[in-house]
């Protein structure tokens, strides 16, 4: 038994914790945006930015629990489009409807995941078809509810969480909702999958679903739920948006790759089993860096396309290689 | 015999992060020979083999190829090289044909479209060439063919290859007495056209009816080798080499025994007929059988994964005839599978995290991860220690443990639930040799702990060597029953259905 | 030998006949609902053609969608790439009959590049078809947003002969996607590069151990499948009369043609299947689209409709399975 003492004796010089790769890319690009830039400093410049990054990070935050699970959702983009459309047909102007139209918002975000979910585990329809039908049907119910041409606008009392500012505080001297929002709905959903027993449960059925089955995890109940987490975000990212885009059919549009993007970017594993809630939020934060570099280059909107695809197939590109070559 | 070996492995090392699997082995075969390759799993078989076939490059040694060294570091390199290795798990295309998996690669042209009409004429010929032309349409899909019929796809593809080396990984596994013979002929006309054949088993029976000559792999090493037809016995002392009482925790003593804890009473499936069991506190029960023969369905059966659809099941006189995995768990049944890798563990997370996983699983969703009522990051820690896993630390990703040692994990896993019925389907598969006696000591101390364990193997001298009572199973039924310590050809012919003994 | 002898095994392919299944249905539910509306005058056979007719887009892209998802890969820059290849065509022939050539040429260049590059993102770097072809659909449609935003050049009369001219009463496109198919079929039953195909798409390991260049076929059948979407974006030029770039992602072409590719009996996980089961689902939904007509369901509706028959029809193959899907 002289091995005994072995697993003691290495348990104490525990590897280095491997900083993510992410956190040195957002630095890079925040210097890079404050010497182009170098009112960013400013609380105004970082807290405006983070402000217009949150819906992202939050819409990201939440994609992250599907794609660790082993899937993909595509409609969040029209879940954030049928929030805003629905919203300002549901409140008519009318102030006070705002908390309940809110609530109605996310009752839809939990009904879209439930069915999500429900065609994914039962039907076994692979979540790339089905929430790519979700898109289209969403989308097409966005049309339908507006008939094709969205009036009004949304009450200045609903985009609050977008749009407002405390402002005259001191040191930071201006807080936007929105990073209020981002901070508590981040830390809340870096709770649920880092440090709860459903966390560790999405990241197994990502890994090897026979084996989570085989092992008593209630897995139609975990994808389930990590659709719903995905859907709810996506309903928050939505609320937030209508406080500074306009109403119309196509707000949502693209969100979806962006949060793929995001969470990829975070070192999140395509098919499941590996990925983090913080990672997936700096993702998003440099993909709105770049975004906001290329603003100050001047390069014009379709560039930021051509560079999200670019960086979406080079970041995966870059993790294969790396597990290919550390076996991780 | 005095020409050069049509193939020879010279000098062969090869080692795997924490495993020595091979050290200094060489073998040769001749034309027109059967060589036998037999040693107990884990001895070195599959990796040596792996090597001839350019799965892995050793790290010492040469292959020689009637004389002449030849780099084989690709599999297409090795099929060149004119050797064909027909493995265990078939590598044929479930939806295409016969003929389609016969030519896979190497499709015949005719004016730059495909020959039909000639590899359909080719594979006739090959498979007329062992008498499969009457089993076997070479338009009939591979998906709808039983494994015998597969295998017989596999040998008439390396015949119709011209492989001057064909090498058959235990290909028994899977046949019926019938079957055997059928494929034992196949092999006997291989022998006659002087092709080399290299046959790895680990069953007697096999060498005495079919080898020239046979080579004993014990521990990654040669352990003996053989140029005449050698006595059986004289092979299974070369192979085993060890002190058998040693190597198996102790059976049980009567004491030990205690009451009936799982009863099975004339259940059944769609796989499973007339299934009647009991299961005793203390008691690890073998069950043996050929490959198919249920008894894996009859584990899955009883976890609730393919559940019996007649009969009665009860766990401690309740009710136990579960519909789902987690019922199952809940009524205290666990379950590890054979598949250690597919089946059984979260590669890519924590060794921790693998132990915790059945009983977080059982906790509350939202509440914290790192404690449940059955145990908590400190005591599941403990039970890691108690079984001596050994690992970087506990936070390390489990993919880069040992077999051995992965094992542990899963079983770290149930004993965190303490429950009353413990299924090991293939405990040691995978596993080297000396971390196979871990693994039955550590099935004796449940068992003292008043678990009532099954073991499902396919190697027969463990569940002789660490079974208390041996239930062999036929097309799914129970067709005969043992005491420790039974022969081993007893066992196998209930298993392939030339007697039945008497329950 | 008799008592081992393996009886043939009367297993009922269910896949085979599913698409043959769901095209009597779709057929029957057209017919009922011309009936049950009094709307008799479309059960002709001038009226069929025509109904076919609309999807001949979504036709010539499925069939190379066909090619990407039997090799167990998946092109989603078909959307994007019809659009760019509608303008490109548009913009360079301009109006001028002489340049119908050269725009030809230029099309199926950009089909080929794209179609390399998107198989040797995901056969040598190993990326993640979905996302390799997601990407590159963002770089095709940005860079096309960049250059242009609305109708641009203008397509010949003499070009304008591939949408709507006729071979009697058949028109001219029905015919090309006909002989598309069946050229598609002819490789994929006859040619090397076919069975390949099936057995890279099967079992990618077997096929590497037997020698079969994998690499090559998994970019081979991607090359197929841009230059049937680039030949999608000629036609749709041709029709339209100009190129805009928006009108591949209108279509939908993308989720469209993998959609009618699984409805015709080719599995996603590759390896199984053909083009006249995806002939078939072309047939379903453009009569599928025909039967929101006659039933006057508005355009949203159709909308809403439409994206819940494709999850429905992917499910009706899938819910059978035993496999855990993600």
């Amino acid at each position: 038994m002289t091995d005994n003492t072995l697993p003691q004796a290495d348990r104490q010089k525990r590897q280095l914790p491997q900083v993510n790769p992410v956190y040195f890319v957002l630095a890079a690009l925040i210097v890079a945006i404050i010497l182009q830039n170098p009112a960013f400093v400013e609380p105004t410049g970082y807290m405006n930015f983070l402000k217009r990054a949150a819906p992202l990070a939050i819409l990201a935050a939440g994609q992250v629990y599907v794609i660790v699970s082993g899937g993909f959702d595509l409609s969040v983009g029209s879940v954030i489009t049928l929030v805003v459309v629905g919203s300002s047909m549901l409140l008519n102007n009318d102030p006070n409807a705002t908390w309940w139209v809110i609530a109605v918002m996310f009752g839809i975000g939990i009904g879209v995941g439930l069915i999500n979910g429900l065609v994914v585990c039962y039907l076994k329809v692979p979540s790339l078809i089905a929430t790519l039908g979700m898109m289209i049907t969403l989308n097409g119910v966005a049309f339908m509810w507006s008939g094709g041409a969205p009036r009004g606008y949304l009450a200045d009392s609903f985009r609050f969480f977008g749009r407002y500012n405390f402002t005259d505080l001191p040191v930071i001297r201006i807080l936007p909702v929105a990073v209020i929002v981002l901070l508590v709905l981040g830390y809340a959903l870096y709770w649920l999958m880092h440090r709860t027993n459903l966390g560790r449960m999405i990241h197994a059925i990502g890994d090897n679903p026979r084996a989570a089955n085989l092992a008593g995890v209630p897995i139609n109940r975990v994808r389930i739920i990590a659709f719903i987490v995905s859907s709810l975000s996506a309903v928050a990212a939505g609320i937030m948006l209508g406080g500074f885009a306009g109403v119309s059919t196509d707000v949502g549009i693209g969100y979806e790759l962006q949060a793929i993007t995001a969470a990829v970017l975070g070192g999140a594993l395509l098919l499941g089993g590996r990925g983090s809630v913080p990672a997936t939020i700096a993702g998003a934060l440099t993909l709105s860096a770049i975004f906001t570099l290329l603003n100050f280059l001047g390069l014009p909107q379709p560039v930021r396309q051509i560079v999200q695809g670019l960086i979406l197939i080079a970041a995966v590109a870059i993790a294969v290689q790396r597990r290919k070559h550390t076996g991780r | 015999m005095s020409a050069a070996p049509v193939i020879e492995m010279a000098h062969i090392s090869k080692a795997f992060p924490g495993v020595k699997a091979l050290s200094d082995v060489s073998f040769a075969c001749h034309a027109g020979e059967v060589h036998a390759l037999v040693g107990e799993n884990g001895a070195g078989k599959s990796t040596l083999i792996k090597i001839l076939s350019g799965v892995y490059v050793p790290d010492a040694g040469n292959i020689l190829l009637n004389g002449q060294p030849v780099a084989v570091k690709h599999p297409v390199e090795s099929l060149r090289a004119g050797i064909s290795v027909i493995y265990q798990e078939f590598s044929l295309l479930p939806e295409r044909t016969v003929a389609q998996n016969i030519f896979l690669g190497r499709e015949t042209l005719r004016n730059g479209m495909l020959d039909m009409a000639a590899m359909r004429a080719e594979t006739r010929r090959v498979l007329d060439l062992f008498g499969a032309g009457a089993r076997v349409s070479p338009d009939a899909f591979v998906s709808d063919l039983d494994v015998a019929t597969q295998q017989m796809v596999e040998i008439a593809k390396a015949i119709s290859l011209d492989a001057r080396v064909v090498v058959m990984d235990e290909p028994t596994a899977a046949l019926n007495e019938a079957e055997c013979e059928v494929l034992f002929q196949t092999i006997d006309k291989l022998r006659e056209r002087g092709t080399a054949v290299i046959y790895i088993t680990h069953r007697m029976r096999e060498v005495a009816r079919l080898a020239d000559r046979v080579t004993v792999l014990k521990d990654g090493e040669v352990a003996a080798r053989f140029d005449m037809p050698p006595v059986p016995e004289a092979v299974v002392h070369a192979m085993v080499g060890r002190d058998i009482a040693d190597f198996y925790a102790p059976s049980a003593t009567e004491a030990e025994i205690g009451n009936v804890v799982l009863a099975v009473q004339n259940a059944g499936n769609a796989v499973l007929r007339n299934i009647s069991l009991e299961l005793r506190a203390g008691e690890i029960i073998g069950f043996a059988g050929i490959q198919g023969a249920g008894r894996v369905a009859l584990a899955m059966a009883i976890f609730g994964q393919m559940p019996f659809t007649s009969g009665s099941v009860t766990l401690n006189g309740a009710n136990a005839n579960f519909s789902h995995p987690r019922d199952a768990i809940r009524g205290g049944i666990g379950l590890l599978p054979g598949d250690r890798k597919a089946e059984g563990l979260v590669l890519m997370q924590s060794v921790r995290d693998n132990g915790m996983l059945t009983s977080r699983a059982f906790g509350n969703l939202a509440a914290s991860h790192k404690s449940n009522t059955h145990v908590n990051l400190s005591s599941m820690d403990g039970l890691l220690d108690r079984m001596q896993v050994k690992a970087a630390s506990y936070e390390q990703d489990i993919k880069f443990l040992s077999g051995g040692n992965q094992q542990k994990a899963i079983v770290a896993r149930w004993i965190a639930l303490k429950p009353k019925v413990l299924i090991f389907i293939e405990p040691t598969r995978g596993i080297d040799v000396n971390a196979k006696a871990g693994i039955y000591h550590l099935m004796r101390e449940l068992a003292r702990q008043g678990t009532a364990i099954m073991m499902i193997s396919s190697d027969l001298p463990e569940v002789i060597g660490a079974a208390d009572r041996i239930l062999v199973m036929r097309s799914g039924s129970i067709v005969a029953e043992f005491a420790n310590g039974a022969a081993e050809t007893d066992i196998m012919l209930a298993a392939t259905g030339e007697t039945e003994v008497a329950a | 030998m008799s008592d081992i002898a393996n009886p043939p095994r009367f297993t009922f392919r269910f896949e085979r006949w599913a698409p043959a299944l769901l095209l009597g249905f779709a057929l029957l539910a057209y017919v009922g609902i011309a009936v049950g509306t009094g709307q008799t005058q479309y059960l002709t056979f001038d009226n069929l053609i025509s109904i076919l007719g609309r999807s001949i887009a979504l036709g010539i892209t499925a069939v190379g969608q066909t090619f990407a998802i039997l090799v167990s890969s998946i092109d989603l820059s078909v959307a994007s790439l019809i659009s760019a290849t509608a303008v490109l065509a548009s913009v360079v022939m301009n109006g001028n009959p002489a340049m119908i050539a050269p725009a030809v040429g230029a099309v199926l260049a950009l089909g080929l590049v794209v179609g390399l590059i998107n198989g040797v993102l995901i056969a040598r770097l190993e990326i993640n078809p979905l996302i390799a072809t997601l990407g590159m659909s963002l770089i095709i449609q940005g860079c096309l947003s960049a250059f242009v935003s609305n109708f641009v050049g203008q397509v010949p009369v003499e070009f304008q002969v591939f949408a709507y001219g006729t071979m009697g009463s058949v028109p001219f496109s029905l015919v090309f996607l006909l002989a598309l198919a069946a050229a598609a079929w002819f490789v994929l039953r006859f040619m090397r590069f076919g069975s390949d195909i099936y057995s890279v798409g099967g079992n990618k390991d077997a096929a590497r151990v037997a020698g079969i260049k994998t690499s090559r076929v998994i970019i081979g059948a991607h090359v197929v499948c841009s230059l049937c979407a680039s030949i999608a974006g000629l036609y749709l030029a041709s029709r339209l009369r100009s190129g805009a770039p928006w009108i591949g992602s209108d279509g939908v072409y993308d989720l469209e043609s993998i959609a009618v590719v699984v409805i015709g009996g080719t599995v996603l996980a590759g390896g199984r299947g053909g083009i006249w089961g995806t002939m078939a689902g072309v047939m379903i939904f453009s009569l599928i689209d025909s039967i929101f007509n006659l039933a006057g369901v508005d355009a949203f509706a159709k909308q809403v409709l439409r994206g819940i028959i494709i999850v429905a029809a992917v499910a009706f193959y899938t819910v059978r399975s035993k496999r855990l899907a993600a």
